[in-house]
Parts: structure tokens; C-alpha cells; sequence
């Protein structure tokens, strides 16, 4: 089933069409663009293909202790149930400045929600 | 913990050094400037064993083929046999041609290649000194114009390379350098796209050679460049680059002072990323090319990208130091 969400939602042109809006709001968004904040813009831009190919359900070999382990370092720095929502909320916004079916949106938010408590390391 | 050989000498790593470290902490003479997998000086061979991929990031094909790797990226995953680069695969003789000077601590050095250098203007080239001493330097040539290849070297206080550039080395001597490196260059293609280009210092070097390449291969959409300096001494092309402006419709130059007064209404008065994005508020569909300062440069990035520019058309070098 997630694959399909991965298909409907245009796999991986999707995913390219949407990680320079996304990381754009993301850098924008005080809340939590200071998680954000690498010197190299490119290598980070790179996770957050990562990651967008994740939440849209596409293939990948991350599991939930990979998501524990690479955001350990940012629940050290106060990583909470906020920023988590905030990322949700940006990446809910990108998919609709793309026209994605609110439907479908919800479905991403919901794939997200289960990787909260790995993510916040809880 | 791995192993590795060089000249015979076994050395061991463990997890958390790279070759590069070890092989300096025993004051074992290797070239390396930035430190952090950008410059590509620290370059070696694998002569036995496979070096770790994520060792070959930014290297060649050929180059990734025949087991070459950066030291100072290089944590070994199995045992390894290493070589400094064979000098006639990897690097080049040069000859130079020409020193003048630019301003009052900039230098344009012109080297002849013993065999023509395939090179975009805008890419660096590692040059060798003595001692293993090696630094970056952008071309700020073009090679359907220019005979040369030619450098713009800025004087560091107490800059080991660069001072030994501006006093010691002259017109005849001969160098070794890489061959060029790095993807900061003009690619054709859509012409018409509009280019920014923004630098801070000799930063100038690879925009000048990006901006009349572009030039030269029939770019069509305006080409802005930016060029910022501290003092109007600073503004070492301005006479060029106002006649580049006069030659072709399609390009502007404007340059920027920071640190002191200006009365020319001619340049503007400003830090030069301030100016620049002041004049564009918009950048999507942009091309952009910084280079310089490796603060600026940061700052660029993230505030060009947040103007819009895509981040596959933000090309950049920072001129990082030594480390
Ligand atoms: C990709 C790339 C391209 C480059 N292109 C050019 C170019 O076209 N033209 C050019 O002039 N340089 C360029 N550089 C910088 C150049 O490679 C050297 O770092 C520079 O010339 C200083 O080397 P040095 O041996 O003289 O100084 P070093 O002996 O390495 O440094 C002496 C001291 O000065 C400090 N220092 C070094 N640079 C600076 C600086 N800019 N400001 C303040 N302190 C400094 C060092 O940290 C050190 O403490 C480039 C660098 C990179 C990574
Ligand atoms: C919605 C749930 C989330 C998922 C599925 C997710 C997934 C990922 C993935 C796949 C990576 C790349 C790992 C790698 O390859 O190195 C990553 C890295 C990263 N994530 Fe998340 N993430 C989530 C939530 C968050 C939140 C809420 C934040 C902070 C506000 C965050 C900040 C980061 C940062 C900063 C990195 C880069 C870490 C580094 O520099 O090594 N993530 N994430
Ligand atoms: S790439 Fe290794 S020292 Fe610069």
C-alpha cells in the first residue's frame, strides 16, 4: 500500500519536484530552521531527498533504529513533539503548493506519525 | 582499526583518524590545504586494497578507476598499500609565462602547459610547491580565448604559497599542477537563463573566466556579476570588466566597496551580497555562481536558495584555507 502512495504521489519526480520547496520552508520556519543549519547546503539537501523519499512512502532501507540513532544528536539539542509537528506541517504545505489530493496528504502525515516516537527517541 | 602501508613504513588508524591525520602525526610529508574533502590536494593511490567510496567523493571516474582517494576523507575499511599520485597521470608541467600585478595584493600569474590542460573556466587547479606545500587557484581563463591558463593569487599575511608566489616566483621558473578540478563552471544549454555572479577578493578569478565563457559560447541571457572588495584598490578588474561591459549588451559589472568611503557614483557602497540581492529580489530560475570568502559564500547559498534560485543552479567555491 505504501508503495502505491509512493506511485500516486509521482515517485521519485515527486520527490525532486518537492525537496527544494520543502527545504526551503524549512529554512524559513524559525521553529526549527536551527536544526537545519548545516554548512554544507548540498549534503543536507541530499537527507532531505532522504527523507521526503520516506514519508512518501517509497523505498528505503532506514529502519527504526536508523531514525533513533540519526536523530539522537538533534533530541540532544531539545528535538520535541513541536518540531516534529512543525516538519509535518511544512511538508503537508509543500505537498499542497503541488497540487497534492488532500487525501493523499493525509496519508503522508499518517506514515510520518509513525516514526514519531523512533524520531524523538522516546 | 585498519592498516595501511606508505614507502614501506606501516601505519596504523584507527576509527576515528583519517589516513591524512595519521600520516601527519608522524610528520610524514603529504600535500593537504582544506582539510575537508574539497580541494583535492591530499590525493593518493591505492596501489592494493580498495579505498572506502565515500574517500573518491568529487574525484574523476578515471581517477575513482585506478584506486585514487582523498586522504583527509579516508577512513580505511580493509587494509591498504598507498602511493603519493603518479605525476604522469595526475599532475602536469607548467611553465610561467607571465607575473603582473593587479593591485596592491593581487597577482595574475599565466602558466604554458607543457601538453594542452583540458579545463572550464572556473575550476581550480592545485598547485605543488616545495615541501609538499599545495594550494588552490581558480582559472580565470577561458580556453577557446585564452593561450594561458591564468591565476589571480591574493597575498595572505605570513601565506606560506601565496607569499612565495608573490616574491619569489618569476616569469621562466617551472610548476607542477593537477589537473583541474571542481564543478563551478558555465554549462550551455539554455542560454538564455539569466547568470548572477557574486564575489568577494580573488574570488573574481573564476567569475571573470565563468562570465566571458559564458560570453563565448553564446549565452544570450544577462549576465550579472557582483564583485566585492574592502578598498577600491581592491576592485582590480574594474577597467576590464567596465570594457566587457561596453563590448557586450548582455553583461553588467557592478563592484562594491565595504570598508571605506566611496565618491565614484560608479561603485557602490556596501557589502556585496547585500548589494547584489538588494537588486534581485527574485532569483527562481536563476543561475548563480559565488565564489570567495567562504563566509559570504555560505550566506550566499542559503539566501540565494531562499530567493528562489534551485539549488542544482547554485554553483560555488569557497576559497577555504588552509587547515
Ligand atoms: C577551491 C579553492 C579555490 C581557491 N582559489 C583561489 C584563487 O583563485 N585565488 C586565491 O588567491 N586563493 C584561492 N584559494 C585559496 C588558496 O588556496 C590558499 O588557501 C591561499 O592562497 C592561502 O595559502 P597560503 O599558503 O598563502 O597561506 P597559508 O600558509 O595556508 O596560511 C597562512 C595563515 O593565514 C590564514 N589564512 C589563509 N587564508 C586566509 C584568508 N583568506 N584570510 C585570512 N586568513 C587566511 C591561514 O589559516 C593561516 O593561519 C582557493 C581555495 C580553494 C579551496
Ligand atoms: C517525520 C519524521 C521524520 C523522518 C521520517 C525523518 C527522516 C530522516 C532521514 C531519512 C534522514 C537522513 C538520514 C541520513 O541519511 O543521514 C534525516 C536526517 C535529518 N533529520 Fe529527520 N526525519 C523526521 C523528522 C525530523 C524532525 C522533526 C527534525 C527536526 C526538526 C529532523 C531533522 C533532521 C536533520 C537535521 C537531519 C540531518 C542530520 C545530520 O545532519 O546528520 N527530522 N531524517
Ligand atoms: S581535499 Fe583533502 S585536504 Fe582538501
Amino acid at each position: 500500500m505504501n508503495q502505491t502512495l509512493f506511485q500516486k504521489l509521482g515517485g521519485e519526480a515527486a520527490v525532486d519536484a518537492a525537496v527544494d520547496i520543502f527545504y526551503r520552508k524549512v529554512l524559513s520556519d524559525d521553529r526549527i530552521s536551527g536544526f537545519f543549519d548545516d554548512v554544507d547546503m548540498e549534503k543536507q539537501a541530499a537527507k532531505q531527498k532522504s527523507f521526503l523519499t520516506m514519508a512518501f512512502g517509497g523505498p528505503n532501507n532506514y529502519t527504526g533504529a536508523d531514525m533513533r540513532r540519526g536523530h539522537a544528536h538533534l533530541v540532544q539539542r531539545g528535538l520535541n513533539d513541536s518540531h516534529f509537528d512543525a516538519v509535518v506541517e511544512n511538508l503537508a504545505a509543500t505537498l499542497s503548493d503541488l497540487n497534492v489530493a488532500k487525501e493523499h496528504i493525509a496519508e503522508v502525515a499518517a506514515l510520518c506519525e509513525t516514526t514519531r516516537n523512533d524520531v524523538l527517541g522516546k | 582499526m585498519s592498516k595501511f602501508t606508505f614507502n614501506n613504513i606501516s601505519y596504523t588508524c584507527s576509527e576515528n583518524e583519517t589516513v591524512l591525520d595519521v600520516l601527519l602525526a608522524h610528520e610524514v610529508a603529504v600535500p593537504s590545504s582544506c582539510r575537508s574533502g574539497l580541494c583535492q590536494t591530499c590525493m593518493m593511490q591505492a596501489v592494493k586494497g580498495t579505498p572506502p567510496g565515500a574517500a573518491q567523493k568529487g574525484l574523476k571516474d578515471t581517477l575513482k578507476a585506478q584506486n585514487y582517494f582523498l586522504a583527509c576523507c579516508c577512513h580505511p575499511d580493509e587494509d591498504l598499500e598507498l602511493a603519493l599520485p603518479d605525476t604522469q597521470t595526475a599532475r602536469v608541467r607548467a611553465t610561467v609565462s607571465n607575473i603582473e600585478k593587479l593591485s596592491s595584493d593581487i597577482v595574475g600569474v599565466s602558466l604554458q602547459c607543457e601538453q594542452p590542460l583540458d579545463y572550464k573556466s572556473g575550476q581550480f587547479i592545485n598547485l605543488f610547491g616545495e615541501n609538499s606545500l599545495a594550494r588552490s587557484y581558480s582559472l580565470a581563463s577561458v580556453p577557446a580565448k585564452d593561450q594561458h591558463l591564468t591565476l589571480h593569487v591574493r597575498k595572505v599575511p605570513d601565506g606560506r604559497m601565496s607569499s612565495w608566489i608573490h616574491h619569489e616566483l618569476s616569469s621562466g621558473d617551472s610548476v607542477e599542477i593537477s589537473l583541474p578540478v571542481g564543478d563551478c563552471f558555465y554549462t550551455p544549454g539554455n542560454a538564455a537563463q539569466p547568470l548572477l555572479l557574486i564575489g568577494t577578493g580573488s574570488g573574481l578569478a573564476p567569475l571573470y573566466g565563468i562570465a566571458r565563457d559564458a560570453i563565448a559560447q553564446g549565452h544570450t541571457g544577462p549576465i550579472r556579476l557582483y564583485h566585492g572588495s574592502t578598498n577600491v584598490d581592491g576592485l582590480y578588474l574594474d577597467k576590464t570588466l567596465r570594457q566587457l561591459t561596453r563590448q557586450h549588451e548582455n553583461f553588467s559589472y557592478m563592484p562594491c566597496v565595504s570598508d571605506e568611503p566611496v565618491e565614484q557614483q560608479d561603485i557602490a557602497s556596501g557589502h556585496v551580497l547585500d548589494v547584489a540581492l538588494q537588486e534581485h529580489a527574485k532569483l527562481a530560475g536563476w543561475r548563480v555562481f559565488l565564489c570567495g570568502n567562504p563566509n559570504m559564500v555560505k550566506a550566499a547559498k542559503k539566501k540565494t536558495f531562499l530567493m528562489g534560485a534551485a539549488m542544482k543552479d547554485i554553483h560555488a567555491d569557497a576559497f577555504l584555507p588552509s587547515a
